[in-house]
């Protein structure tokens, strides 16, 4: 087993066991927690598929900003109680069974079908490559991709203020 | 190049990606708190994009189109959150519940 493999099954068994941990614990803090582990464990993948500028943008974007959004939003909603702790809905059983149904389907397909086995081809992408590539290539969408972020920022800030007379 | 996902096999990649997007659709289903829901969103998310990136790296020469994609999925997904927060805060404010079963009403 070389090192490439062992790191890839710690960070597979930290991700997997974080994410059940991020949908099964009742404390709604621990959840969010268990998240933040999930998302580093994936940003660890990154870095195994060669990719480190991906992995970077994962810890700054997901373990930064959108943990902490969703910190706040659990801090906003808590209601002066203690800590959150939210039962599971009545619907488990048929949402484990709808999950159970798709996973099976997704692993027989990922498992029986012939994928590309050229993976000496993986090779390491210059960070600057990916900068030409954005602002080349991909101009455009990532034009529109900012649109996209302005209008959620001004939509979020205009959803979550309050207007005058209402409750 | 050599490198170190050249050991591993695709499937490895895509069966943790499966795995964990399950997890997150039966988040989705069976929590009731609405920023619980909104955090196994993220894990789909995540694992779309985990898939997005093992398959650029194994298929696409060039393997920029997998990043990319992912990239792009990284900022719908910030963005996804910020508005989100933004609705489950105003639902709070007006009827003192996050919890998605409680917010049955189509009118007031």
């Amino acid at each position: 087993m070389t090192i490439a493999e062992i790191v890839f099954y710690l960070l597979a068994i930290a991700a997997i066991v974080s994410a059940i941990g991020t949908v099964t614990v009742p404390n709604v803090v621990h959840a969010a927690l268990f998240l933040i582990i999930s998302l580093l464990a994936v940003a660890g993948f990154y870095i195994l598929l060669s990719s480190e500028f991906l992995a970077l943008t994962q810890v700054l974007v997901y373990g930064g900003a959108v943990a902490t959004i969703i910190l706040f939003g659990l801090m906003l909603t808590r209601g002066g109680a203690a800590l959150p702790v939210v039962s599971a809905g009545g619907q488990w059983p048929a949402g484990l069974l709808a999950a159970g149904v798709v996973m099976v389907g997704l692993l027989t397909a990922v498992l029986d079908s012939d994928w590309p086995r050229d993976v000496n081809q993986v090779t390491l992408v210059p960070i600057d490559q990916i900068g030409r590539v954005l602002f080349r290539d991909w101009l455009l969408p990532f034009e529109v991709a900012s649109i996209v972020l302005l209008v959620a920022l001004i939509g979020a800030v205009v959803i979550s203020s309050a207007e005058e007379g209402e409750a | 190049m050599e490198t170190a996902a050249a050991q591993i096999p695709l499937q490895s990649f895509l069966f943790v990606s499966a795995v964990i997007f399950s997890i997150g659709l039966y988040g989705v289903l069976s929590r009731r708190n609405a920023v619980q829901i909104l955090m196994s969103v993220e894990l789909m998310l995540n694992a779309v994009a985990l898939n997005f990136v093992a398959f650029g790296a194994y298929t696409d020469p060039n393997f920029f189109r997998g990043l990319i994609f992912a990239v792009f999925v990284i900022i719908v997904a910030a963005a996804e959150v910020g508005l989100a927060l933004g609705i489950i805060l105003r639902v709070f404010r007006n009827r003192a519940t996050a919890n998605v079963d409680e917010v049955d009403a189509l009118r007031w």
